[in-house]
């Protein structure tokens, strides 16, 4: 298996789960790893957290997410992987990323799996607005963990 | 020559654009285009220091050289995920 197998998106249309596992599948894998990053319910100041707003810089995040799973391949034994993350407005208890690696074993997918959402919210050209109930918006800081 | 210059995020929005044509002289470098960027909108000094610069979707630095036609990028911390 090589990177052409490899589904790597930005949408700005809902995360359809049963898609993303479609692409990582092949009779070969064993274990398939998969994360999918939520948008959290907050308040801040008695205001509710409404949803994120995410914006990219497309040409050069779906460069970056091709980059993070190459150097997950040369890392990890995996077959398949896919990167998916969504633009727009997400509301919350939605996903707003999504990662799925396929791997011979568990071992290989799980750790591809955390590689690849670790250094996208590291490095990839992605900024999320968070959206209050009083029509705010403020541009999120990233925090470490978070 | 003429650059494009993209802003992203925070950006964009003190900015109110995402994307200008700058006209800079031949051989102008990243930091003559922000110093150029900056004059125009006085808003950005603040959240300047903070970005990151892309010439061409490649990471660049403050000398790098831009050519007539490069795409240069303003790029905030990022907070994807």
């Amino acid at each position: 298996m090589d990177e052409s197998w490899d589904f790597i998106a930005l949408q700005a249309s809902p995360i359809e789960v049963t898609a993303v596992l479609a692409a990582v599948e092949d009779e070969q894998t064993g274990g398939v790893a998969f994360f999918l990053g939520m948008t959290r319910r907050e308040t801040k100041s008695g205001l509710e957290l409404l949803g994120l707003d995410y914006e990219a810089y497309p040409e050069m995040a779906l460069r970056q997410m091709r980059a993070i799973a190459h150097k997950a391949r040369e890392k990890f034994p995996v077959r398949k992987l896919a990167i998916v993350h969504r633009t727009g407005p997400v509301p919350v208890g939605k996903p707003s990323v999504v990662v799925a690696a396929s791997g011979v074993h568990r071992a290989e997918a799980f750790e591809a799996c955390r590689f690849c959402i670790d250094a996208l919210k590291k490095e990839v050209a992605i900024w999320k607005k968070e959206v209050w109930s009083d029509g705010s918006g403020s541009w999120s800081e990233p925090k470490s963990g978070d | 020559m003429k650059i494009r210059l993209k802003m992203f995020a925070m950006l964009r929005e003190r900015s109110g654009v995402g994307e200008i044509v700058l006209e800079l002289p031949a051989g102008a470098t990243v930091s003559q285009a922000l110093g150029a960027l900056e004059k125009r909108y006085g808003g950005l000094a603040e959240l300047l220091p903070r970005a990151a610069t892309a010439v061409n979707l490649c990471a660049a630095g403050e000398a790098t050289i831009l050519r007539d036609g490069d795409e240069l990028a303003l790029i905030p911390p990022v907070s994807g995920g």
